[in-house]
C-alpha cells in the first residue's frame, strides 16, 4: 500500500511538472503588453529612471528575459521559497489574494457540495430499487436535465425569478448595501443570504452525474448473486436493500465523493461570475481576463494540484474502502 | 466483431430459393423458423424501444432543421439589421423679436463702428445733428424703428430694428434695396423702387418683383434655421409670424406641425418639427415581420437563433472529431503496443487530464481579445484548442478497450495470418470500441455545446456578427434586458438546453441499445 501510494506521488509530481510547463509556455507565448505599459507608468514618475532601465529591471523580475525552460525552472525555484510573485492586476502578493478570497469559495462548494450529496443519493438509490417505473424515469430524465442545464442560463432565470420578479434576494455581490451597519449576525446571515441563489445554482447543475453514477452503481449491486442470496432467505426488501445492496453501493461513491474533495477549492468560475462572489473563482476569472500572468500561472497549477490530488484520493480510498482491491 | 453496425439485418442461411416454394413445411428444428436478427438490428431494436431516447433524437432532428432548413427559409440573413422610423421633435430654427437697432452703411460711404456709436448717442438724446472729425451728420427719422444717418444729402448708413431678409435666405440684398424697402415699409407705401426695378410691399412685409415672386421679407422678426436642411421661405416665416403674434404655441406649414417654446431667458421662441428619423430597431418587440424580436443590434431574433444553432452545432460536430480522431489514434497505438509507448502516451494523456481547459480557453480569448482577432478566425482556433484539450478522456477509453481485447482469440488468429499491424488496430480494434466512441461522442457533443456557449456567454467564444447561442444570452449581462426582454434570451436558452439534453438522452439511448448485458 505505502509503496504504492509513493509510486502514484511521484509519478504525479512528473505529471505536474509537465503540466506546468505546458501551462507556463503558454503563458509566456501570450500577447501581453502589461510588462511595457507598467514600465511606463513607473519611467514617467518624477525623478524615475528612464523606461528602458525600467523595462531590462522587470523582465527580470519577472522572468521574462530567459527562454521558456529556464524561464519555468527559475519560477518553480521560486515556488519552493513560497514566493509566487506578486499579483499584477491585484497588486497584493498572489498568496494573499488566494487566501482572501479561497475561503469563501470553499465554503460554498462545501454546502453545496453537501446538499448536492444528500438529494443526489437518496434519488439515485430510488431511482435504481425502482427501475424503470415511472419515478425511475422522472428521476433520469431529471437528472439528465441538470447536467445538460448551462450553468449561465440556469443561473439568469434564477435571478429573473427570486431577484427580479420576487425580489428576495440581490442581482450580484456577496453583501448588500447596508453590510456596514449590521451587527456580527447579521453580517454573516447577510452573506449567506447572498450565498442562497449562487449554492442553489451549483447543487442543481452537478447534482445531476451523482445521481447518475449512484443509480448505476445501485443497480449493478442489486443484479450481483449476493442480493438474490439475500432475498431468497426471505429478508425484508428494506433490508436488502438498505443493509445489503446500499453498503455495497457506498464503495464507489465514496471514492467518488473523496476525489472530488479537492476540487471544492478550486471554486465554481461561471457561477461566482454570474453572481459576482469574490471567491478565487471570480477573482481568477477577472486575473486571467486582464493578463495577470503571476495569479493565472497560481491558480492553473492549483488547479492542476486539486485535479491530481483528487485522483490520488479516489484510488487511495478505493483500496481503503474495498478489501478486495488491496489483495490485488 | 461483436457488434455489426451495419443496418441491413442478416439474411440468415441465404433466404429459401423461390423455386421451392413459399408454403414448405419447415421441420421445427431448421434454422429458417428462428428469426435471426443482426447485432446492429437489434441495437436498432433496443434502442426505438426506448421511447426517451427516441424523443430524444425527435428533438435533435427538429434542432438540425431548425437551425440548417430554418436558416436557408429565413427572409432575413444572419446580421442584417432593421430600422424603423420614428417621430422626433427636432429644433428647426429659432425666432425672435428684435429690439436692437441694426447698422447698415451705404456702399463706399465710411460708416464705422464710432460713427455708429455716435448715432445711437444722438438718437437717444434726440439730436438731430452732430459734428464728428469735422463733419456735420444729420439724422433723419420718421419713428423709432429707423433712423438716417445723411451727411450733407449723402445717405451713411441706416439704423433700424425693422430687419430685411432675403426670401431664399441666401441672396445679397443691395443697400439701395434695404433702405428703401424700409423706407416704402415705415411709410406704408406698397410699392418702391430700388436699383432700378419696381417693387410691391404687401401688408405681410413680403416684397415681390414684377413678376409675382417674394424677393424679401420685411419684418421685425429675425429667424434663423437650426436644422441643417431648413430654409425659413416667405410662407413660412409669414404663417411663423402670425402665430407669434397671435401668441399660439403652434402652427401647420405645407403639411408639417410646428411647435413653438418660448424661452424666457433667451427671448426667444424655438421653433420645432417632428421629424420621421430612420433609427435601428434594437429591441424590438415580437411581431408578425420579427416573430421573436430583435436583438440589440436590431437583427432578427428567430434568424439569428437559426444561425447561432448552426454554429454551435458545426463547433459541436467538429471540435468532438478532432477530439476522437487524435484520442484513437494515440489511445489505440497505446493499447495495443503497451511497454513503454503505452506507458508514454498514458502520461501525456495525464498531464492533458490534468490541465484545466475552461481556464486555459478563457485565457486564450482574452488574448485574442487583446489581439482584435477576426471572428472567423477565431472561431477556428476556438475549434482548434477545445479538440486539443478534450482528446484525453476518448484515448483513455480506446485504450481500455483495446488492453481488453488485444487478449481474445481473433487476435491471435490475425497475428497467425501474418496481418498488418495497422490494419489488425484500424480495421479489427477500433471497429469493435466504436460503440462506446459512439456513446462518448454523443454525450461529448452535448458538453463541448455548453462549454462553447459558456465561453460565447463570457464574450472569449464566438463574436458579433457570428450568432451562438452563448453570445444572444449574453446581452442578460445587461440588467434591463433580463428583466425586460425575455425573447431575447429565453428562447436561445431553451434551445441550448433541449439540444443538449437531446445529446444526453440519446447517448443514453444508445449506450443501453448498445449494451448486450440489456435485457429490454
Amino acid at each position: 500500500m505505502r509503496t504504492y501510494i509513493i509510486k502514484r506521488l511521484l509519478i504525479s509530481v512528473v505529471i505536474l511538472f509537465f503540466t506546468g510547463l505546458i501551462i507556463y509556455g503558454l503563458m509566456r507565448s501570450l500577447p501581453t503588453s502589461y510588462i511595457e505599459s507598467m514600465a511606463m507608468t513607473k519611467s514617467m514618475a518624477p525623478g524615475s529612471k528612464s523606461y528602458d532601465e525600467w523595462m531590462e529591471q522587470l523582465t527580470a523580475m519577472y522572468h521574462m528575459d530567459v527562454g521558456i525552460l529556464p524561464g519555468y525552472i527559475q519560477w518553480i525555484g521560486e515556488v519552493f521559497r513560497g514566493n509566487f510573485g506578486d499579483s499584477w492586476k491585484w497588486s497584493v502578493p498572489v498568496l494573499e489574494k488566494f487566501n482572501d478570497s479561497v475561503w469563501i469559495s470553499f465554503t460554498m462548494g462545501l454546502i453545496a457540495f453537501v446538499i448536492e450529496m444528500l438529494i443526489a443519493i437518496p434519488l439515485g438509490v430510488l431511482a435504481a430499487t425502482k427501475q424503470y417505473s415511472k419515478t425511475d424515469y422522472t428521476i433520469s430524465v431529471a437528472a439528465l436535465a441538470g447536467i445538460s442545464l448551462p450553468t449561465f442560463f440556469f443561473a439568469s432565470l434564477l435571478k429573473l425569478l427570486f431577484s427580479v420578479k420576487l425580489g428576495w434576494f440581490d442581482l450580484y455581490g456577496l453583501v448588500g448595501r447596508d453590510y456596514e451597519q449590521l451587527s456580527q449576525t447579521g453580517k454573516i446571515l447577510d452573506q449567506a443570504k447572498h450565498l442562497v441563489l449562487p449554492i442553489v445554482t451549483l447543487v442543481v447543475v452537478s447534482m445531476g452525474s451523482l445521481m447518475r453514477y449512484t443509480r448505476t452503481n445501485m443497480l449493478e449491486v442489486l443484479n450481483s448473486d449476493y442480493i438474490r442470496t439475500a432475498r431468497a432467505k426471505g429478508l425484508s426488501e428494506r433490508r436488502v436493500i438498505f443493509h445489503h445492496a446500499f453498503r455495497n453501493t457506498l464503495i464507489p461513491i465514496v471514492t467518488i465523493v473523496g476525489g472530488s474533495l479537492p476540487g471544492l477549492f478550486a471554486g465554481a468560475l461561471i457561477t461566482e461570475t454570474l453572481f459576482a462572489i469574490p471567491g478565487i473563482g471570480y477573482v481568477s476569472y477577472q486575473s486571467m481576463v486582464s493578463g495577470d500572468i503571476p495569479f493565472s500561472m497560481f491558480y492553473l497549477v492549483f488547479m492542476a494540484v486539486l485535479t491530481l490530488l483528487g485522483n490520488l484520493l479516489s484510488d487511495i480510498l478505493y483500496a481503503v474502502v474495498d478489501p478486495r482491491v488491496r489483495v490485488a | 466483431m461483436s457488434n455489426n453496425l451495419s443496418n441491413e439485418p442478416e439474411m440468415n442461411e441465404a433466404a429459401a430459393p423461390a423455386d421451392e416454394g413459399a408454403e414448405e413445411q419447415l421441420s421445427l428444428n431448421d434454422d429458417r423458423r428462428v428469426k435471426v436478427l443482426s447485432p446492429g438490428a437489434m441495437v436498432r431494436r433496443r434502442f426505438f424501444r426506448n421511447k426517451i431516447a427516441v424523443v430524444g433524437l425527435v428533438i435533435l432532428l427538429l434542432m438540425f432543421a431548425f437551425s440548417f432548413i430554418g436558416g436557408i427559409l429565413s427572409p432575413y440573413t444572419e446580421a442584417q439589421q432593421f430600422y424603423r422610423n420614428e417621430q422626433i421633435m427636432k429644433s428647426f430654427g429659432a425666432a425672435v423679436k428684435n429690439k436692437d437697432y441694426r447698422f447698415r452703411g451705404a456702399p463706399d460711404q465710411d460708416f464705422s463702428s464710432i460713427i455708429q456709436a455716435q448715432m445711437v448717442v444722438n438718437m437717444q438724446t434726440e439730436k438731430n445733428v452732430f459734428k464728428y472729425k469735422g463733419t456735420e451728420y444729420s439724422i433723419r427719422s420718421d419713428n423709432d424703428s429707423l433712423y438716417e444717418l445723411y451727411s450733407g444729402d449723402t445717405l451713411i448708413g441706416i439704423a433700424t430694428t425693422v430687419i430685411v431678409t432675403p426670401s431664399d435666405g441666401t441672396t445679397e440684398l443691395s443697400f439701395e434695396f434695404v433702405s428703401n424697402a424700409l423706407k416704402a415699409d415705415n411709410a406704408g407705401e406698397t410699392s418702391f423702387e430700388a436699383d432700378g426695378t419696381t417693387y410691391t410691399l404687401d401688408e405681410g412685409g413680403v416684397v415681390t418683383d414684377a413678376s409675382g415672386t417674394p424677393v424679401a421679407d420685411v419684418g421685425e422678426y429675425v429667424i434663423q434655421a437650426i436644422m441643417a436642411d431648413a430654409v425659413i421661405t416667405s410662407g413660412f416665416r409669414e404663417e411663423l409670424i402670425a402665430a407669434l403674434e397671435a401668441g399660439r404655441t403652434s402652427f401647420e406649414y405645407n403639411s408639417s406641425e410646428y411647435q413653438l417654446k418660448y424661452d424666457a431667458a433667451k427671448d426667444t421662441w424655438e421653433i420645432k418639427q417632428f421629424r420621421t428619423t430612420q433609427v435601428i430597431d434594437t429591441y424590438a418587440f415580437p411581431s408578425a415581420e420579427h416573430p421573436l424580436g430583435t436583438d440589440k443590434n436590431g437583427m432578427d431574433m428567430l434568424t439569428r437563433l437559426m444561425y447561432g444553432g448552426r454554429v454551435s452545432l458545426i463547433i459541436g460536430f467538429i471540435v468532438v472529431f478532432i477530439e476522437t480522431a487524435i484520442g484513437v489514434v494515440l489511445g489505440g497505438v497505446a493499447g495495443y503496443f503497451g511497454g513503454w509507448v503505452d506507458e508514454l502516451i498514458m502520461r501525456i494523456v495525464d498531464v492533458f487530464y490534468c490541465i484545466p481547459s475552461l481556464p486555459i480557453i478563457i485565457i486564450i480569448g482574452a488574448a485574442m481579445d487583446a489581439q482584435r482577432m477576426p471572428s472567423a478566425q477565431r472561431m477556428f482556433w476556438l475549434m482548434l484548442i477545445l479538440g486539443i484539450l478534450g482528446w484525453a478522456g476518448v484515448a483513455r477509453l480506446v485504450r481500455g478497450q483495446i488492453l481488453s481485447l488485444r487478449e481474445q482469440e481473433f487476435m491471435t488468429a490475425e497475428e497467425a495470418c501474418g496481418m498488418r499491424i495497422s490494419r489488425r488496430i484500424f480495421k479489427h480494434l477500433i471497429p469493435n470500441v466504436i460503440p462506446q466512441l459512439i456513446v462518448t461522442s454523443t454525450m461529448g457533443l452535448g458538453s463541448t455545446i455548453i462549454t462553447e456557449a459558456t465561453l460565447s456567454f463570457l464574450g472569449l467564444g464566438v463574436k458579433y456578427p457570428f450568432a451562438s447561442w452563448g453570445n444572444i444570452i449574453n446581452d442578460v449581462n445587461n440588467t434591463y434586458v433580463l428583466t425586460t426582454y425575455l425573447f431575447i434570451w429565453i428562447p436561445a436558452g431553451i434551445c441550448l438546453l433541449a439540444t443538449v439534453l437531446a445529446f444526453n438522452l440519446l447517448g443514453d439511448g444508445l449506450r443501453d441499445a448498445f449494451d448486450p448485458k440489456m435485457k429490454r
